[in-house]
């Protein structure tokens, strides 16, 4: 719900960022919400916009190095995918011409 | 419970394409329990109904509501005051909540966000299995317990047939045999010799299909 009420309000993407599979504090948590993420991935697909928007990264607290690539690797997926259809208004964006702009580049 | 799943969300945009301010309405019985139509999928689908307007550049008005029943009149009634002011109300209830809100606002399209399924149960957390058919003339207590209307693919009451094999269905190798079921049951109560032996008659199917829509009347509770 929430990650599709981000897509909603205009956020260009998301990232879920849990712990490390097999680590999280509420057991099997971190593995739910993967399956969630997957769930609204689905839905963003259906909805014309590009699933590659929403990813699930799995890291510690103590990973502040891999936090900091994980963000310039969401800064640099959304940079290349452009502003979200839902703040341009001009309709579904096709994945398939996302990657063959993406393979032009 | 009854058990629904959601439609495509393809198809639930084109049904209310033509409709800019419509009423989201939830049900908090079955369809919350199986995760299909209760109050956070109405949230859910809410949002991804308006993401898809804002992607094609035409916004949408959704009210967002979730009724204790869709299938009792006084909770229908309970939109009563602002229904009027939306083009159409699409229900994520089963197929009888869809119908009394068609029957009880007359002028506003009453449209289904989701396929309603079956009568049935969950096995698991996310996973439910098709118990009763509401056949009318419950035979449970012949059968150890387990529906041979439902649970048989060919709704056989003298089975198993020749299909059954080691203890599976031939419609499909993933479906139990029902009628093996029936057996295994029997056996484990001891009532096997005593049931398993008497053939069921001619199924009298008129509690069933027979005749058109099924009402029941209770006097000592009609008012």
């Amino acid at each position: 719900m929430h990650l599709m009420k981000a897509f909603e309000e205009g956020m260009d993407g998301v990232y879920v960022a849990g712990c490390l599979e097999g680590e999280c504090h509420f057991l099997r948590g971190n593995l739910r919400a993967k399956k969630r993420v997957g769930h609204v991935k689905g839905i963003l697909t259906a909805l014309g916009i590009n699933p590659e928007r929403l990813q699930m990264y799995n890291l510690s607290a103590a990973m502040g190095g891999r936090f900091v690539e994980i963000a310039q690797e969401m800064t640099e997926r959304i940079k290349a995918l452009g502003p979200s259809p839902v703040n341009t208004g001009q309709g579904r964006e096709s994945v398939e011409e996302q990657q063959e702009e993406e393979e032009k580049q | 419970m009854i058990v629904a799943e959601a439609k495509p969300i393809e198809e639930v945009l084109a049904m209310i394409d033509r409709y800019d301010k419509i009423i989201l309405a939830g049900c908090k019985e079955c369809v919350a329990v199986c995760a299909a139509g209760g109050e956070k999928e109405v949230q859910l689908l809410a949002s991804a109904l308006r993401t898809a307007r804002k992607t094609a550049g035409r916004e949408i008005e959704i009210r967002e509501v979730t009724l204790e029943r869709q299938c009792d009149p006084e909770y229908v009634e309970g939109i009563r005051g602002f229904a009027g002011d939306y083009q159409a109300i699409l229900s994520i209830a089963c197929g009888v909540g869809v119908q009394y809100m068609a029957e009880h606002y007359k002028t506003i399209p009453a449209l289904p966000g989701l396929n309603t399924s079956f009568m049935g149960g969950s096995l698991e957390q996310g996973v439910w299995s098709e118990r009763c058919q509401g056949c009318g003339s419950c035979v449970l207590h012949l059968t150890g317990g387990i529906c041979p209307i439902t649970r048989c693919s060919k709704s056989l009451l003298n089975g198993p047939c020749g299909g059954s094999a080691q203890g599976k269905c031939e419609v499909d190798p993933e479906i139990e045999c029902g009628w093996q079921l029936i057996i295994d049951r029997l056996k484990a109560l001891g009532e096997f010799e005593a049931r398993f032996v008497e053939l069921f008659p001619v199924r009298d199917w008129s509690t069933s299909r027979d005749g058109g829509q099924r009402k029941i009347v209770r006097e000592d509770l009609k008012q």
